[in-house]
């Protein structure tokens, strides 16, 4: 052993010479959000997706009811018949979605990406409950922001409809329900993307599926017969993403709540398939 | 306190850990060492509770890792290098793992100051170069002020200064009665670090020994004799059964017959000696012995050559 040599090294500051005690109790959800709150606020792709959820949500929105504000003299009878003002104005929403989707699925999957899901299960080994802190964290920004985005886009659509357009008030039938209905919406989509993610942990695989859902599958139920068609169409989550958004009925649709359970039951079908699979795999 | 029992891994076909048992104890700094694919890290992730064994068992401080009621505080661990997010600070990454573990958020800074990144803490931990992606990994592995500690090759990529530091880190905190576990490729640097070895080649227990008996079993021990008489003296302890081999520079090197018996044995002839000189291996060498059978990708796809000993020159 002529070729080991050691040398005595000082005790660095700050450390213990004795082993602290343990407290007592267990680690658990309350510390999980807590930290996710944390990882949300200190990536700046959580500002970027969900400032372009708002710009989407309230610009495209209020572009489509100036628009149709701006045409509404040589619109036809029929146009003005159905013209719905309240899903007119949240138009944007149905874009807003891809935002709040994205920013779903990046809670899970930037986590894969860079590896610190290893130190997050380590840190936590019970991955149920770091599945259930990400939703948690997600869902609660994903409905103020969703419920925001409405209910701006709603007033600002309102406003741009003049003269001879009809507007929609909160108060009048269906509108609330509309407009309280878009926010969750965005809410539910989005838990739905994470969960999503958390079956396919890749970024880019988890936001072509989840965009895939919404807007190849719907493309692909067009190409059907419309008897296959119209029987399959009102399970989709867009389809159910238009219900929700619109205060008139809509043809071959479930009522709006029917449609937002069916969507949640989606959201929830993913998230236990996600969890199962993070518990069983290696990480 | 790391115990392992039988621990094995397979992905399809292949056994990356087989039936591994070894206990890694308080107070020293223990080695992990293996070639390359041998097995140390998916042994580390078990530990670790990250990947599930497909037989046996691991405990820490007697327990499997997801019992653990505060994981942070009892386990620290550097796996690789840089699994952070680019875009979050150190700082941020140090809090959000101490919140879930319930370690107050003055420890974030206090690590921080430790491992010499709080002028840092507050910048994008994408900008950080490899050194100091090691440094926050060894801060998040010291944030609960844990008793077991795990580094999976952490010297690599460093500077020297770095090295030195990680070093002198690791022996200090063997000294303050904790658990150290860290695993290289690199006997030579084990050889500084290390008390206690463990060696493992394609995922198989090859030794685990004290580093000094490691080189002292190893079957590179032998006398280097010198002497004008040479041949003689060579039938003489062929004669004894000793394994004797002439080398280049005209002196014999003998295996099987120890510094005392082949005194006396010269001394019985007489044949006088101009050296007599016993030679252990190196740690390198005791090391390159133990896993010639189990190294798993040869440079030029044939066994290393057995050099020539030229150990403790």
């Amino acid at each position: 052993m002529t070729s080991t040599t050691r040398t005595e090294v000082p005790v660095p500051a700050g450390a213990r010479a004795s082993r602290p005690e343990l407290p007592g109790g267990r680690y658990g959800l309350a510390g999980l959000v807590a930290s996710e709150w944390t990882k949300v606020r200190s990536v700046r792709s959580t500002i970027w997706t969900l400032v372009v959820t708002l710009v989407l949500g309230i610009g495209l929105g209020a572009i489509a009811t100036a628009t149709t504000a701006a045409r509404w003299s040589r619109m036809s009878v029929v146009g003005r018949l159905t013209f719905d003002p309240t899903r007119t104005s949240l138009t944007g929403l149905l874009f807003a979605q891809l935002a709040i989707g994205i920013l779903g699925v990046l809670v899970v999957s930037a986590e894969y990406g860079t590896g610190t899901i290893r130190a997050t299960f380590a840190a936590t080994p019970r991955r149920p409950l770091v599945i259930a802190a990400k939703a948690l964290v997600f869902g609660a920004v994903a409905l103020v922001v969703g419920e925001v985005v409405s209910f701006v886009a709603f007033f600002v659509g309102q406003s741009l409809l003049t003269g001879p357009v009809p507007r929609a008030a909160l108060g009048d039938p269906g509108t609330l329900r509309a407009v309280v209905g878009g926010g969750l919406y965005l809410l539910v989509l989005g838990v739905l993307a994470l969960g999503i993610a958390t079956i396919v942990r890749h970024t880019a695989g988890a936001i072509s599926a989840f965009v895939g859902v919404l807007l190849v599958l719907p493309i692909i139920v067009t190409a059907l017969p419309s008897s296959i068609g119209n029987s399959i169409g009102k399970f989709l989550p867009a389809n159910i993403g238009v219900v929700l958004l619109s205060v008139q009925p809509q043809a071959n649709s479930f009522s709006p709540w029917a449609g937002l359970l069916l969507l949640c039951g989606y959201a929830v079908a993913a998230l236990v398939v996600g969890t199962v699979l993070v518990v069983r795999r290696d990480a | 306190m790391i115990e392992a029992r039988g621990l094995t891994k397979r992905y399809g076909a292949k056994v990356a850990v087989d039936k591994l048992s070894f206990d890694v104890r308080p107070g020293v700094v223990t080695g992990f060492l293996g070639p390359n694919g041998s097995g140390k890290s998916t042994t580390m992730r078990m530990i670790m509770g990250l990947d599930s064994p497909d037989e046996g068992s691991v405990t820490v401080n007697g327990r499997p890792y997801h019992e653990l009621p505060w994981p942070l505080r009892e386990v620290g661990a550097l796996l690789e290098a840089k699994a952070i997010h680019p875009g979050r600070s150190a700082r941020a990454h140090l809090r959000m793992l101490a919140q879930t573990n319930g370690i107050a958020s003055g420890r974030v800074d206090e690590v921080l100051e430790m491992v010499g990144l709080a002028a840092v803490a507050r910048q994008r931990a994408g900008k950080f170069s490899l050194g100091m992606g090691q440094r926050l990994g060894i801060a998040a592995a010291l944030l609960g002020d844990p008793g077991v500690l795990l580094f999976d090759e952490p010297v690599n990529g460093l500077d020297p200064d770095g090295i030195r530091w990680i070093r002198n880190l690791l022996r200090s905190l063997a000294s303050e009665g904790r658990t150290v576990l860290v695993s290289s490729h690199l006997m030579s640097e084990m050889a500084l670090t290390a008390d206690y070895v463990v060696v493992i080649g394609r995922g198989r227990l090859i030794a685990a020994s004290a580093i000094g008996e490691l080189t002292a079993q190893s079957a590179r021990r032998f006398v280097r004799v010198r002497s004008p008489q040479i041949a003689e003296l060579r039938a003489v302890l062929d004669g004894e059964g000793a394994t004797t081999v002439l080398e280049d520079d005209g002196s014999l090197s003998v295996q099987g017959l120890d510094e005392v018996a082949i005194g006396e044995a010269a001394a019985a002839v007489p044949v006088v000696l101009h050296e007599l000189a016993p030679q252990s291996a190196s740690l390198e060498e005791a090391f390159m012995d133990l896993t010639e059978e189990s190294v798993e990708f040869h440079g030029d796809g044939r066994p290393r050559a057995v050099t020539a000993p030229e150990a403790g020159r």
